[in-house]
């Protein structure tokens, strides 16, 4: 299969040229279409800046990415996104929310008003998929926090995008909730197969995810460990509880205190 | 919860009440403060001159604030959306807002003509300020999540103000429009003041001069019942076009 992503050695920087903030420092990464991928790190290492980065939404200062074999130099057009808060809209409803993207997306904002009837069966099966059938015509503040996030994903999903990129989605929800949602996700994932990038810094989400996890290290973000889960899907959630699981957890806790660290050195060390 | 619906009209009916009682209490002269009854009587008198003027007044104002309305809503959505023109127009505006619009009316005279064309813009002119800073906060503030929600779908700028600044602006344009309505009256009528043959500002000046206060205040009393019809008519509006901003609070049944 061909390589979907291809990042190599990009490195992005806020403000100025000189004196700015280097967010991200050398990153390589590269993954096939259909792949799970999730980057775990430190809070404020730059995995937000990465996504940003990968969507095209804010220019990278130096190196090279290609999607689909294209160089990005501006947004990719076919991505969906989802966020912390679920920024759901509070004047649509469920379903209308779920809708925007067909509203917005070049090829289907022609034809959506002829199509709509269709396109509302297909968020319907979505919500469905999540959970949500019976609350497609409520408003948004009738759902709880965790119905949102499940709206927001089938929002994300809609316009079937080859890219999903999730910005800490379940960051903000309870530890029950949030399982639950990663059992949803997956069943998302297996169902409609896009190629996803999950940033977290929950190491069992990302490892009960993703086909494969990078560890960041402190700003300057760059990548300092790569490990992979093996495992069927879909994968049950006591999974987070063999050993196998434990011990990787375990590990990658290492990891992100060794990335840590040569920050707090740095913090700690004689002003030369 | 009745008697609370009833509170606007009983409120109203008390006020009167107290005042004729006062009136007559300290035998006070009808040239100096009329009694709501002599307010009444004025207004029954002088009905068919009261409902023409009054006519013209309306029909002004609500011109002005159409415009206002159009208008401020435009150059709203252009501030919020644009910080040039955000840096380029917004000292400007302020500058121009803090001028009296009084001061403004011989000027619009002068190029206008006596009539009801100065009155349409000092009314327009004096009520699209509250409207556009409105819209231009609500605008401006649109959450960067959404924005990249939008534009990682391959969304223009247009695309983001359309479904997502305009809607969001909306509670904000129609509060304005509460404030901005009052405000065209004002405008309207302190044109009409100064230079004009027929609304009610030009009867009250009229009246004044004739010392016929009773019939000065119940000029006033007209416009301060055009006020709140306009008023109340916006907030229907409102409550229809944005309910989804009031969730289930009671304060929307006002």
């Amino acid at each position: 299969m061909a390589v979907f992503v291809e990042i190599a050695h990009i490195s992005l920087r806020y403000g100025a040229a000189v004196g700015g903030v280097l967010a991200l420092n050398d990153i390589s990464l590269s993954f096939d279409r259909g792949k799970f991928i999730a980057v775990v790190g430190p809070s404020g290492c730059g995995k937000s800046t990465l996504l940003k980065a990968i969507s095209g939404l804010w220019p990278r200062t130096s190196g090279t990415m290609r999607v689909g074999g294209e160089e990005v130099h501006g947004p990719l057009k076919i991505v969906g996104m989802a966020f912390q808060n679920a920024t759901l809209l509070p004047w649509r409803n469920t379903l209308e929310n779920v809708l925007l993207p067909l509203q917005v997306v070049e090829t289907h904002r022609n034809q959506f008003r002829r199509r709509r009837r269709q396109h509302e069966e297909r968020a319907l099966a979505l919500l469905e998929l999540v959970g949500l059938a019976e609350f497609a015509r409520k408003s948004v503040w009738e759902l709880s926090g965790g119905m949102q996030q499940r709206a927001q994903l089938c929002r994300a999903l809609i316009h079937e995008p080859s890219l999903l990129l999730l910005d800490e989605p379940f960051g903000a929800l309870d530890a029950f909730t949030r399982e639950e949602l990663w059992v949803v996700l997956q069943r998302l994932w297996l169902e409609k197969k896009p190629t996803v990038v999950l940033v977290t810094h929950d190491l069992r989400e990302a490892l009960f995810l993703a086909d494969r996890v990078h560890v960041m290290s402190a700003r300057p973000g760059t990548f300092v460990a790569e490990r992979h889960f093996e495992a069927p899907r879909p994968r049950p959630l006591e999974i987070i509880y063999s050993h196998g699981f434990v011990d990787m957890v375990h590990e990658l806790r290492a990891r992100i205190d060794e990335a840590r660290s040569p920050a707090s050195a740095q913090k700690t060390a004689p002003a030369r | 919860m009745t008697l609370q619906r009833h509170m606007p009209w009983i409120a109203v009916v008390t006020l009167f009440l107290i005042w004729e009682a006062a009136i007559r209490l300290f035998n006070i002269p009808p040239f100096i403060l009329p009694a709501p009854s002599a307010l009444f009587e004025a207004l029954w008198k002088w009905r068919s001159e009261i409902a023409g003027h009054s006519l013209q007044t309306f029909l002004t104002t609500v011109a002005g604030f159409g415009i206002a309305m159009v208008a401020g809503m435009a150059i709203g959505v252009a501030l919020g959306s644009s910080a040039w023109v955000y840096r380029s127009v917004y000292s400007l505006l302020i500058g121009f807002n803090t001028i009296p619009k009084v001061a403004l009316v011989p000027i619009l005279v002068m190029w206008f003509g006596v009539g009801a064309v100065p009155a349409i813009i000092t009314a327009f002119l004096i009520s699209f300020f509250p409207i556009v800073v409105n819209v231009a906060t609500g605008i401006a503030t649109v959450e960067p999540e959404l924005k990249d929600v939008l534009r990682a779908l391959g969304a223009r700028n247009r695309d983001v103000i359309w479904f997502i600044g305009i809607p969001r602006s909306l509670p904000f344009y129609f509060a304005s429009l509460k404030i901005a309505i009052t405000f065209a009256f004002v405008g309207s009528i302190v044109s009409e003041n100064v230079a004009a043959n027929s609304g009610i500002g030009h009867l009250m000046t009229v009246a004044s001069s004739r010392f016929e206060v009773p019939l000065a205040f119940a000029a006033l009393f007209v416009i301060a019942l055009m006020g709140v019809l306009m008023y109340v008519l916006t907030a229907m509006v409102e409550k229809r076009m944005t309910a989804w901003s009031v969730r289930g609070t009671h304060l929307a049944a006002g």
